[in-house]
């Protein structure tokens, strides 16, 4: 009733292959895009926008680029975190070898080498399938964790052994370091974000989406229907390594302003991966919504104790958040394996046949 | 810098024997300790095809809960054999909430119910023991502490720790019950077919939940006996959690369903990794060994795609 | 849903039930929290007190040395509000927000805490000091690395934000190449020795590497490194076999959390000579040493904060706030190294409200007064006296140029049970390590660029 598709006629085949062929759902996007846009910069105070919608909309980007490699290729991978962590370290070295150069667009070649490494570490995806390959990702993981710690130029040989974020400006207007307001950051970010995701969107329906997803489907079929299995799973590699790469580097720029390796260790992995999991695989608004539960649960379960007035030490709250998100984690896999996504989905079908059950 | 990669460690290897010596006996224990936390991977594979991520906090926990029923003055060996009812009460609840209603879905969902699973295991035990670390109670489980001392030859000197040989001790011990249990016992068997085929077993009878509940419990006293293994060597603590980590090239090495190729797979890395790290180590700066373990896998892997003992992969469209 | 949900998780069933009814699951999860955590932590922020949020970690990998430093830190803190009403009659409001040592974390803490008007950070991590260094001058909240974080930040001057009082990692790496030159018989002796260094391979252990290089350059003595990354804290077995086959003379030591109880352990086991084992404090705890127990006598560790509980201030906090169930420090580590490390760390902010409140005149503090209280700090003895810690630890007083001081630290040794001192003060190499931490200021400022100019005023 309420999402009635009935009567949307399309006349012609752009129409019909539109993004989103649905008048509500374009509606529905407009709406987000303009609270994003418009409703959050206006309404939100700094807490909000530095410590919620910034890492969430980094995390987002993030686990679109590893669902891109798991989700849509089918290949599962634990080495996301160090990914971004080469797109920050690029990054870092593009911005102190051109300090006078666009920091933004810095930051969006900075994937260019993080989709280069990425490639490197698909190789052995061509022979090693599964689970096995998930843990050769762990070697990526490891060694590059391991480079950024032990290789000195990568991090300008500052004696902390960490990345700092100088101040930069574009345009006149101060976009990183300490001084930048967090209305300029999420504003960077949020755009960079929304664009990746449209060109993502669009991929994935194209041609090479389509491989992609025979490939994770039967590699073996694919191949016999003229999907090259080594050019199409590299090419996965590569676009997911550079989102993460992106990812990666804005997170440090735009969020941290500095990091250490350990930033980037196995840990941030897992968060990506948890995000894709229970987002849903092979969805984009999956991987917003996956990164919004992962993200912002812990932040909301911080304050609920507050915010009831009620006052608990501070460890505590951080043990049964542990709890509390490791058991939803189960619950959800439970409910729903196929995630977030489909809950929305099903959410729409409701609204599709309300009042009626079915 | 040829020199420096094929001859010079040989070199030193052949200056020092004892040295070497003590090299491979490190290599070995932590060989032994690697082969301890696969195993529990590989028990719980086999029969549930389920990646266990929460075996390394599952040691945690097992030693945690050894040491904190100690200090609340219960004697060491009542204490273990509470803490092994309390990995039964686990593995008996994980089947109930966790496996049961998780039955055939694909495996990256039960590996990430495992990594939900190692979230609240976290929390829950810090909640319960706290985050300090805890010196295990070496000396009340009449765990030998000291050290022999060989010695030869001028110099010669090769220092064996009495903990590390209890450990390879019970490992082998711990291996070859394992391998009567499945051999020889009604259950073993049962458990054995369920690793073959969970359909065909269902239609014998065999009851899947209750050989889940059961491979768990085995795991859990695998956890057990590696956490106090660990424990003794550092202390129990929840970085400990991350040694987990060091069982997955093991795995990998030795295929995520053979036993033997959990203990094989784990000597292999503990030798290569103590030689890389001793003598290649120093050439690019050390602290090698976070990766090194992964590489020798990888390049294992490459030329045997399901491991070393693995079962061969057929694939068919 | 026709699946079989098993009545173990009720909440399961809650949610089928109730989908759309998200707040009663809200109030349950609020309800099992409540139930869940008995202990009361904080204290409900007043509007006329004075602010302090911790950043403490009682969880994580590193917990083992946190929750002693977290405690302390409460605790000082506390007893002053039960015995003094405060500071200059200003209750002080305390919040602890839990880092887990994780710079994500770390940063969202920061985050929550600052629009509270908090007057000073301890982070209490090098990561996490890092990233709140370029904030602090913008925020207006001074930092204060108490002995740890940006050695360079020791530079007023580049730094006016950032207080490491009393003492740098330089500082202490040199007192420890000091304390060796003394037992070989004089600086010229070091020649030829070989010095080992093993350190968690992190910015912290890296720190004190560019000192110790120059060192072992002037002083003709071999360094040798041994990085124990921070996965393998617990298995140590490598760096300690590298270190029985190059037998260095001395052993030096930069770790944290778990791994300093492994390296000991591994020290013993490997029969490597402890009394020529020495570490940086942050080593300095019970359960580090205590790991090697009786044969871990003779290891030394450095330490500028009292030993022991025989301290006026510390009774206090014995009666008023431990024995009176308002703390969550377990009596038997009170009174620890590591414990009266957080309680320095207390008296150092509690001193620099008190002195900003002289500076300022006013009773309830801004950031930037705290900065001013900070930068004028002097903790003479007679006021350590005053305070009922004295000879708990060395006076100290900052400069506007110098936030550290390079005051001098001591040695202490473990006696197979306890720690006792083994050294009296010593001073560090000021001579070598301020030229080296003027470089390391301006090279990050270069480095940083545009880094802003000082424009506050000297208080002193």
């Amino acid at each position: 009733m309420f999402y009635r598709e009935a009567g949307q006629f399309k006349t012609t085949y752009e129409a019909d292959q539109a993004l989103f062929p649905i008048r509500q759902d374009r509606i529905a996007m407009g709406l987000i895009l303009a609270v994003a846009f418009v409703a959050i910069p206006l309404l939100a105070n700094d807490f909000f926008l530095t410590s919620i919608m910034i890492p969430f909309l980094v995390f987002s980007l993030a686990a679109i680029g590893l669902n891109i490699l798991t989700g849509f290729a089918g290949q599962l991978s634990l080495g996301s975190g160090a990914f971004m962590g080469v797109g920050a370290y690029a990054a870092y070295k593009l911005t102190s070898i051109f300090p006078d150069a666009n920091v933004i667009v810095l930051v969006l070649i900075s994937g260019v080498f993080s989709a280069g490494i990425g490639a490197i570490f698909g190789l052995p995806s061509l022979r090693i399938k599964g689970l096995y390959l998930a843990v050769t990702t762990l070697a990526a993981q490891f060694f590059l964790e391991w480079c950024f710690i032990r290789i000195p130029w990568l991090y300008n040989y500052n004696a902390s052994g960490a990345i700092e974020i100088p101040r930069r400006e574009v345009f006149g207007v101060i976009v990183t370091g300490a001084e930048a307001l967090p209305l300029t950051r999420y504003f960077i970010v949020l755009s960079i974000v929304v664009v990746i995701a449209f060109l993502v969107a669009n991929v994935i329906r194209g041609r090479i989406g389509r491989s992609w997803m025979m490939i994770r489907d039967m590699d073996i079929a694919a191949e016999l229907m003229g999907v090259r299995p080594l050019q199409t799973k590299l090419l996965a590699f590569g676009v997911s390594s550079y989102i993460c790469g992106v990812a990666g580097a804005m997170m440090v720029f735009f969020w941290l302003n500095a990091a250490e390796p350990s930033s980037y260790s196995i840990t941030l992995s897992f968060q990506i991966l948890f995000m894709v999991i229970l987002g849903g695989l092979g969805s984009i608004a999956g991987s917003f919504l996956g990164a919004a539960f992962i993200w912002i649960l812990p932040v909301f379960l911080r304050f609920l104790p507050g915010l009831f007035g009620v006052e608990v030490a501070a460890e505590s709250i951080q043990h049964v958040t542990f709890m509390i998100v490791g058991a939803l984690i189960i619950f959800f896999l439970i409910v729903e394996p196929h995630g977030l996504a489909r809950l929305w989905q099903i959410g729409k079908q409701k609204l599709r046949v309300w009042p009626f059950p079915y | 810098m040829l020199y420096d990669i094929f001859i010079d460690p040989f070199v030193q290897m052949g200056a020092q024997p004892d040295f070497l010596i003590q090299v491979l006996w490190e290599g070995f224990v932590s060989g032994i300790l690697y082969a301890l936390i696969a195993l529990g991977f590989v028990l719980i594979f086999k029969a549930s095809g389920v990646f266990n991520f929460a075996q390394g906090i599952m040691v945690v926990f097992a030693g945690l809960t050894l040491v904190g029923l100690h200090e609340q003055g219960v004697p060491a060996f009542l204490a273990l054999i509470l803490t092994i009812g309390v990995m039964g009460v686990l593995a008996y609840g994980i089947e109930r909430v966790v496996m049961r209603p998780l039955v055939n879905q694909p495996d990256i969902i039960l590996l990430m119910a495992t990594i939900g699973l190692t979230y609240f295991l976290i929390g829950f035990g810090e909640f319960v023991f706290g985050g300090e670390p805890k010196r295990m109670i070496t000396e009340e489980l009449w765990l030998p502490t000291g050290s022999t001392a060989i010695e030869f030859g001028e110099r010669g000197l090769v220092l064996l720790q009495h903990i590390d040989i209890a450990a390879a001790v019970i490992a082998v011990l711990m291996v070859s019950g394992l391998a009567l249990f499945f051999n020889k016992t009604r259950i073993g068997r049962a458990l054995r077919a369920v690793a073959d085929d969970h359909q065909a077993a269902l239609s014998v009878g065999i009851s899947l939940n209750q050989i889940w509940a059961i491979v768990w419990f085995a795991a859990g006293i695998v956890a057990l006996a590696t956490g106090i293994m660990w424990g003794a060597r550092s202390d129990v603590s929840f970085a400990l959690e991350i040694v987990a980590f060091k069982a997955l090239p093991v795995l990998i090495l030795g295929g995520f369903t053979s036993v033997p190729g959990a203990i094989i797979g784990g000597l292999i890395i503990g030798f290569g990794e103590k030689l890389g790290e001793i003598y290649w180590g120093p050439l690019v700066g050390g602290g090698i060994e976070s990766w090194l373990a992964y590489i020798i896998a990888l390049i294992f892997l490459l030329f045997r795609p399901q491991g070393l003992f693995g079962e061969r992969i057929i694939e068919r469209v | 849903m026709t699946r079989d949900i098993p009545a173990v998780i009720w909440p399961a069933v809650i949610w089928e039930e109730n989908k759309m009814n998200f707040r009663a699951f809200a109030l349950g999860t609020a309800l099992s929290l409540t139930l869940a955590a008995p202990f009361g932590a904080g204290v409900a922020q007043a509007e006329d007190s004075n602010y302090v949020p911790l950043l403490t970690y009682r969880t994580g990998a590193f917990a083992g040395s946190g929750i002693h430093i977290a405690n302390g830190m409460n605790d000082y803190l506390k007893m002053l509000n039960e015995r003094d009403g405060g500071i200059g009659g200003v209750k002080i409001a305390i919040e602890e927000c839990e880092t887990g040592y994780d710079s994500q974390k770390g940063i969202e803490c920061y985050e929550a805490t600052k629009g509270k008007g908090a007057l000073v950070y301890n982070p209490y991590s090098t990561g996490i000091t890092l990233q709140v260094i370029p904030k602090a001058a913008v925020d207006k909240i001074p930092v204060l690395s108490m002995g740890y974080g940006l050695s360079a930040a020791a530079v007023g001057n580049t730094f006016p934000w950032v207080y490491n009082v009393p003492v740098t990692y330089w500082d202490g790496a040199s007192v420890i190449i000091k304390y060796i030159a003394e037992q070989e018989g004089g600086l010229d002796k070091l020649k030829g020795k070989k010095i080992g260094y093993i350190f968690l391979d992190a910015g912290f252990g890296r720190e004190p590497i560019p000192l110790l290089e120059q060192l072992a350059k002037d002083y003709g003595f071999e360094l040798v490194q041994y990085p124990v990354p921070a996965k393998e804290m617990q298995n140590q077995a490598s760096q300690w076999l590298n270190v029985r086959r190059d037998r260095p003379d001395y052993m030096v030591m930069w770790g944290w959390g778990a791994m300093n109880p492994t390296a000991v352990k591994e020290a013993v086991k490997t029969r490597f000579p402890m009394e020529k084992f020495i570490a940086a404090w942050w080593s300095a705890g019970e359960e580090d040493a205590g790991a090697g127990g009786e044969a871990a006598k003779g290891f030394k560790t450095l330490n500028f904060s009292g030993v022991g509980t025989d301290f006026k201030a510390l009774g206090d906090i014995k009666t008023l706030v431990v024995d009176a169930g308002k703390s969550q420090t377990n009596p038997e580590t009170f009174g620890g190294a590591l414990y009266n490390r957080g309680v320095l760390n207390s008296v150092i902010i509690a001193e620099a409200i008190r002195t900003a409140q002289e500076k300022t005149g006013k009773k309830v503090l801004t950031g930037e007064d705290m900065r001013i209280g900070l930068e004028a700090l002097d903790l003479t003895e007679a006021r350590l006296e005053e305070i009922g810690l004295a000879g708990f630890a060395h006076p100290m007083k900052v400069t506007c140029e110098d936030h550290a001081g390079s005051h001098p630290v001591f040695i202490q040794e473990w006696d197979g049970k306890k720690w006792v001192k083994a050294t009296d003060w010593i001073e560090p190499m000021k001579e070598q390590v301020r030229p080296l931490l003027e470089a390391a200021a301006k090279d990050y400022a270069e480095k940083n660029a545009p880094w802003p100019v000082r424009t506050e005023a000297c208080p002193n």
